[in-house]
This record gives structure tokens, C-alpha cells and sequence, in this order.
């Protein structure tokens, strides 16, 4: 198995917006100092080709923008992200590479409404020189085949598509640029279950039949577990668990996955398994982090040391990382 | 058996469009009895949300009912003057939408909007006023009341703010609450401490939920009966866990076989194949047959309703009991 990605102790921090009257308190000497937001903080990680990794957690915890900054969308303020050994931005933080490509989660805004599928599949091919002006019509058209689209779809306008087709316009879009890695966030989490199911199927047939190598990033445990191999949970900004899918499903050692999968929904055919096994509290700020472990709030296992000391991602078990110092 | 608390028969509300008229709900009937939790679930564009709308009186032009009957509290809704929905509207059946931050006003204080709500059927005193907006945002768990009633909307988390909308919906104590996805923008964890306390909330009030959500998993676990929708109409219903453990209708079937915790992981998942039907000039007959693997010749007249107890499936071929 050789190594694709490599994401070392990468940060990423969002300053302030400025706001009105900023420019005015600097004048006379004033300026506010108000705290930047830690997106995401010291997260390493590595992926090897073919493998796909589900990035998993709740709103805020900093999944969506851990996969923009390895796709190269945001750089990130510390640390590397390299693939195959180069890094995915310049010193200037422009992407410098085209093998990362990302299908986000909304079909209805990440197409340009007023281009042509066809066209729209050609673009970016085109600008690279992966394919020529003559040969673009069969080159969209194999890309139109890959996700079971019909070749007429290139002459139609995006509006004519249902949300699920429209999805795999874009998936057809980011796999036309040949990449070596593609980050789908949230990819099925605005469609319907029926054409879930069609999509997640898409996924499994594109990743046997290329060695796609993917991050699927999804607030769905279930999702995630049927499609990525290994999975890496977020809490607040950073992993604090990391391991094969299966090994966390059957036995999470961190209290927050245990938590998570817990207050999952999960389909109760008896009254026995209608219960629900909520979180206590809430999310905590992430302009505001609690010290220590940033779960230890929410954490029935909490101890006084996790108040102060922050446990940091350790290898507990062959292929199996934790942040905790209590781990379960 | 007494009368229920809401009884729905034949109701069919259109759209016009340019196209010709958009059948959103065609010929939905169902009663829901008080402190009963009924699961409305489907697709979207099934009707469900459009079923809930209409229960409040809140189709608007170009939409309309075009026929069928909604009483509440055996009282005739269809056809009630703004004046006279006005009266009925929060304070006998209320609403949660699925956005607490597209309900909410972000400029008044919650206390003020829920101060509002109350003023708007009954005349109380500050003091008497202030103790049912505590006591709604209390029942809603909502910890240190007191100080959040001077908070606005943009200071509470989704979570909270979405309790905020269960609390204003309570607060002139109807009957029945439609909650229209209340849940689907929240977190898990906030999910299931939302789940869990609406629970608490029938057992102890006894009002009545109409819940429609697209998750089936969240139906399961919480509601009394299910209804699924299809195309505009109820192609199944029956208690909940029942209904679910050995589903009737073959699209019922379906959604749950594509669920991806039905299989191991990696597997393909049982997919349904096509999209669902246009709901403009559909023809007649079972609307699911073009996608169904048990469709045959009957299925292009319209299907009967195949009733078991309880239970009911709206299919000439339903499956049967223990059947996959």
C-alpha cells in the first residue's frame, strides 16, 4: 500500500470579520482584539491510495473545513498537507495541484445554472489540457457513462435534472479531472432515501471499479460506515478518534463516539429499542473552547485531570488512535 | 370509542400551475386521537408537508383545498374564514416548522414573541403572562428560564432555539401540534434530547402530535402509528413498530430495504429504481407501479385498501405478513 495523503499537525484558523467601526478605533489607537475561530486544530493524519476515510461529527466540529483545506479550497494556517510528498498549496496559499477534486453537498447550488452539463464537464478538463476541443464531446460523454448518466445529458441544462441525477453531474465533474483523491462533503445528506441509496451505490461501484481514493465527510454515522473503510471523529475542531470502521462500530474507545453512536437514530422495530440516548448539554463554542478535553463537560467518564490536561491522539491498539486519557 | 381529536376525510389540495393543476394531496383520509403520536412520512414532494399546511389553514394562493373535510374537536375547519382559522390557528392546533431560525423574528425578544402568541387568544395579566411563558419554556427544558426570556433568537443554539418554537407553540395549550421536520436541521445529540423530551411532553399533557418527517428511524422510535405517503397520498398505515418490523406496501418495503443499516457494510444497498412520479395530470392507477417489482396488469386501476386490523396497505399486491 503506498501513502497518498499526508496531513501533519494542520491547524486552521478563521480571523474575525472585520466589523463597522474597526477602521475608526484604530485611528485613535483602539483596535479590538477579538479572538480568531480555531476551525481546526493540530489534526495529522494519512491515507493510503484506494482507501476512503469518513470524517464524522456534528455541526462546528470542523469536518467541512478539514476537507477543504486537503482539497486545497482553504489553506490551512499551520502545518502540511502533502500528496504523494507535494504540498496541495503554495507558499501563497494557491492550490497548486488539480488531483484533489471535491462534490459537495447541495447539487442545486454547486452547478452553474446557466451552462450546459456538457459544458459545464468540459471546463475544467479543457483549462488543464486533460482533454482537446474535439475530443471533449466523447471525453464528457465516458465521464456521463461512469456514473450511469445518459450521453444526452451533456446538451441539457442542470434545472431539467432531479436532485439525485444532479448529484452525479457533480460527481461526473470532479472524477473528469482524473483526480487521484476526491472529498465529498456530505454528498447524500440533501437527498431523499431512496436516491440516497442509488448514490452511496454509485460511491461503492466508482471505488471498485477505480481505486478511487476518497474522504466522505457525512454527519450520518450509517452512511459513513457502509462506504469508508476507516473513520476519524471529530470533536470541536479536532480527530478524537481514528480507526477501521468496523472496530469503532463494534467497540468505540473514545465516550464521544460511544455517545454519538448512541444518540444516532436507528430504525426501533420494538418498544424495547425505542429509547432515546441524547447527549447531555451542548456543543461548546469554538471561539470559546473549554480547557483540557473539549468533551469533558458532556463526558459521564470526566475526571479532574481532563479539566486541565488535553489527552492528545494516542495509539491504544494496532491501527486504532484516541484522544482520551480514560479511554473505554 | 370516543370522537377523535382530529378527523381527516378526502382531502385534496392543488396547486395551479402553468403545466395545469399540481394534485399535492389527493384524497388523504386519517383521524388522529388525543395524546396519540402519528408519524406522517415520505418522500419530498409525497404531500406530507403540504397535508400539515393544510390542517393549519395555511395553503395560500395559487394553492387551495379543493375538497374534503378537516374537523378538529368535531369542528369543520375547510372553509373557515380567515377571521374564525385566526382563532383556531395556535390556539387549538399549533405548528413547528423545520427552521427555528426562519421562524423566529430576530428582533424581538423571545419573551415578546412568546408574549405575542399568548396575547393573540387570551388576555392575561403581566404577571399571569409571565408565568405561562416560564412554565412553557420550562416544559420545553430549557434550563434558567428567567434569564433566557430577555435573550434574542440569534443568542440561543439551533437546539434551543428550536425549543424555543416547541415552548411558543405550547404556550395557549392546544390540542394538536403539527411538527413539520422539527428535528431533521438538528445535531444527533440535540435530536435525540428533543425526541425524548416532545415524548415526555404527550405523556404528561396529553396533547396530540402529528410528526412528518423523511426519517424513518426517527418515526420508529417515537411515534404511535404511521402513515406513509406516496405521491400525494397514504399508501400505508398502521402502528408504527408493526407496520415497520413487516411493511405491507411495497414502497414501505422499499425505503427500508435502502436504509444502509439494513445490510452489512460495503454491500450494495437495495435501491428503489426511478424517481417519483409528476404529480400534474398523473394517470390513473397505483402511482408507485413504475417503479414496484410486484406491479402487474391491476395495478393500472386505482388500488383497493387492503385493511387487517389496524392495520391498512393501498396496494392490489400487498405483501404478506412475514413475507421479505
Amino acid at each position: 500500500m503506498t501513502e497518498l495523503l499526508r496531513v501533519a499537525r494542520v491547524d486552521k484558523t478563521f480571523a474575525a470579520p472585520p466589523r463597522f467601526g474597526d477602521g475608526l478605533l484604530r485611528l485613535i489607537g483602539r483596535a479590538p482584539r477579538r479572538a480568531a475561530l480555531r476551525a481546526v486544530s493540530d489534526v495529522s493524519l494519512d491515507m493510503t491510495r484506494g482507501e476512503a476515510l469518513g470524517l464524522v461529527g456534528e455541526s462546528g466540529c470542523g469536518k467541512s473545513t478539514l476537507g477543504r483545506v486537503i482539497a486545497g479550497v482553504h489553506p490551512q494556517s499551520a502545518g502540511r498537507v502533502l500528496l504523494d510528498g507535494a504540498p496541495v498549496t503554495d507558499a501563497a496559499g494557491m492550490k497548486t495541484t488539480t488531483r484533489v477534486q471535491m462534490v459537495f453537498q447541495d447539487p442545486f447550488a454547486s452547478l452553474d445554472p446557466r451552462m450546459r452539463v456538457g459544458d459545464g464537464l468540459a471546463e475544467g478538463p479543457l483549462a488543464h489540457g486533460l482533454t482537446t476541443r474535439a475530443g471533449a464531446r466523447d471525453y464528457v460523454g465516458a465521464w456521463l457513462d461512469a456514473v450511469n448518466l445518459p450521453r444526452e445529458a451533456a446538451g441539457r441544462y442542470p434545472h431539467q435534472f432531479s436532485g439525485g441525477q444532479r448529484q452525479r453531474i457533480a460527481i461526473a465533474r470532479a472524477l473528469a479531472m482524473q483526480p487521484d483523491l476526491i472529498v465529498c462533503d456530505e454528498p447524500v445528506a440533501s437527498l431523499d432515501v431512496s436516491i440516497q441509496a442509488q448514490i452511496i451505490n454509485l460511491f461503492l461501484d466508482l471505488r471498485r471499479r477505480l481505486g478511487l481514493t476518497m474522504i466522505f465527510i457525512s454527519h450520518d454515522l450509517s452512511v459513513v460506515r457502509h462506504v469508508c473503510d476507516r473513520i476519524a471523529i471529530m470533536y470541536l475542531g479536532r480527530i478524537v478518534e481514528l480507526g477501521p470502521g468496523a472496530e469503532i462500530f463494534a467497540q468505540p474507545r473514545h465516550p464521544y463516539t460511544r455517545a454519538l453512536i448512541d444518540s444516532a437514530p436507528r430504525l426501533a422495530l420494538d418498544d424495547a429499542t425505542a429509547v432515546f440516548r441524547p447527549i447531555e448539554g451542548e456543543l461548546p463554542s469554538p471561539l470559546n473552547p473549554p480547557s483540557g478535553c473539549a468533551f469533558h463537560q458532556r463526558c459521564p467518564r470526566a475526571q479532574a485531570r481532563c479539566r486541565g490536561e488535553r489527552p492528545e491522539m494516542r495509539t491504544i491498539e494496532a491501527g486504532r488512535e484516541v484522544a482520551c486519557h480514560d479511554p473505554l | 370509542m370516543s370522537a377523535p381529536l382530529l378527523e381527516v376525510r378526502d382531502l385534496r389540495t392543488e396547486f395551479r400551475t402553468r403545466a395545469g393543476a399540481l394534485r399535492a394531496v389527493d384524497g388523504v383520509s386519517f383521524s388522529v386521537g388525543q395524546g396519540e403520536i402519528v408519524g406522517l412520512v415520505g418522500e419530498s414532494g409525497s404531500g406530507k408537508s403540504v397535508t400539515g399546511f393544510s390542517i393549519l389553514g395555511l395553503i395560500e394562493p395559487p394553492g387551495r383545498i379543493a375538497a374534503g373535510s378537516i374537523r378538529l374537536e368535531g369542528r369543520e375547519l375547510v372553509g373557515l374564514s380567515h377571521r374564525a382559522l385566526r382563532g383556531v390557528r395556535g390556539r387549538r392546533v399549533a405548528m413547528v416548522f423545520q427552521d427555528p431560525a426562519a421562524t423566529l423574528n430576530p428582533l424581538l425578544t423571545i419573551g415578546r414573541q412568546m408574549r405575542l402568541a399568548l396575547s393573540a387568544h387570551q388576555a392575561l395579566g403581566a404577571e399571569a403572562a409571565r408565568a405561562r411563558c416560564l412554565a412553557a419554556l420550562r416544559q420545553v427544558g430549557i434550563p434558567d428560564p428567567e434569564a433566557r426570556l430577555d435573550s434574542y433568537p440569534h443568542q440561543f443554539s439551533g437546539g434551543m432555539r428550536q425549543r424555543v418554537c416547541i415552548a411558543i407553540a405550547l404556550i395557549n395549550e392546544p390540542r394538536l401540534i403539527v411538527c413539520d421536520e422539527p428535528t431533521t436541521a438538528l445535531d444527533v445529540s440535540i435530536q435525540a434530547q428533543i425526541l425524548s423530551e416532545m415524548r415526555k411532553l404527550v405523556r404528561e399533557t396529553g396533547v396530540s402530535l402529528i410528526w412528518i418527517s423523511h426519517d424513518l428511524a426517527v418515526v420508529s422510535a417515537l411515534a404511535d402509528r404511521v402513515m406513509v405517503m406516496y405521491a400525494g397520498r397514504i399508501v400505508e398505515r398502521g402502528p408504527t413498530r408493526e407496520t415497520l418490523r413487516a411493511p405491507r406496501h411495497p414502497y414501505t418495503a422499499g425505503l427500508l430495504a435502502s436504509l444502509p443499516a439494513a445490510i452489512p457494510p460495503g454491500a450494495p444497498l437495495s435501491q428503489i429504481a426511478g424517481s417519483p412520479p409528476s404529480l400534474i395530470d398523473a394517470p390513473p392507477g397505483c402511482a408507485f407501479a413504475p417503479r414496484c417489482p410486484r406491479a402487474a396488469e391491476p395495478c393500472r386501476a386505482e388500488p383497493p385498501w387492503s385493511e387487517d386490523g389496524a392495520r391498512a396497505a393501498r396496494c392490489h399486491f400487498p405483501l404478506e405478513a412475514g413475507a421479505p
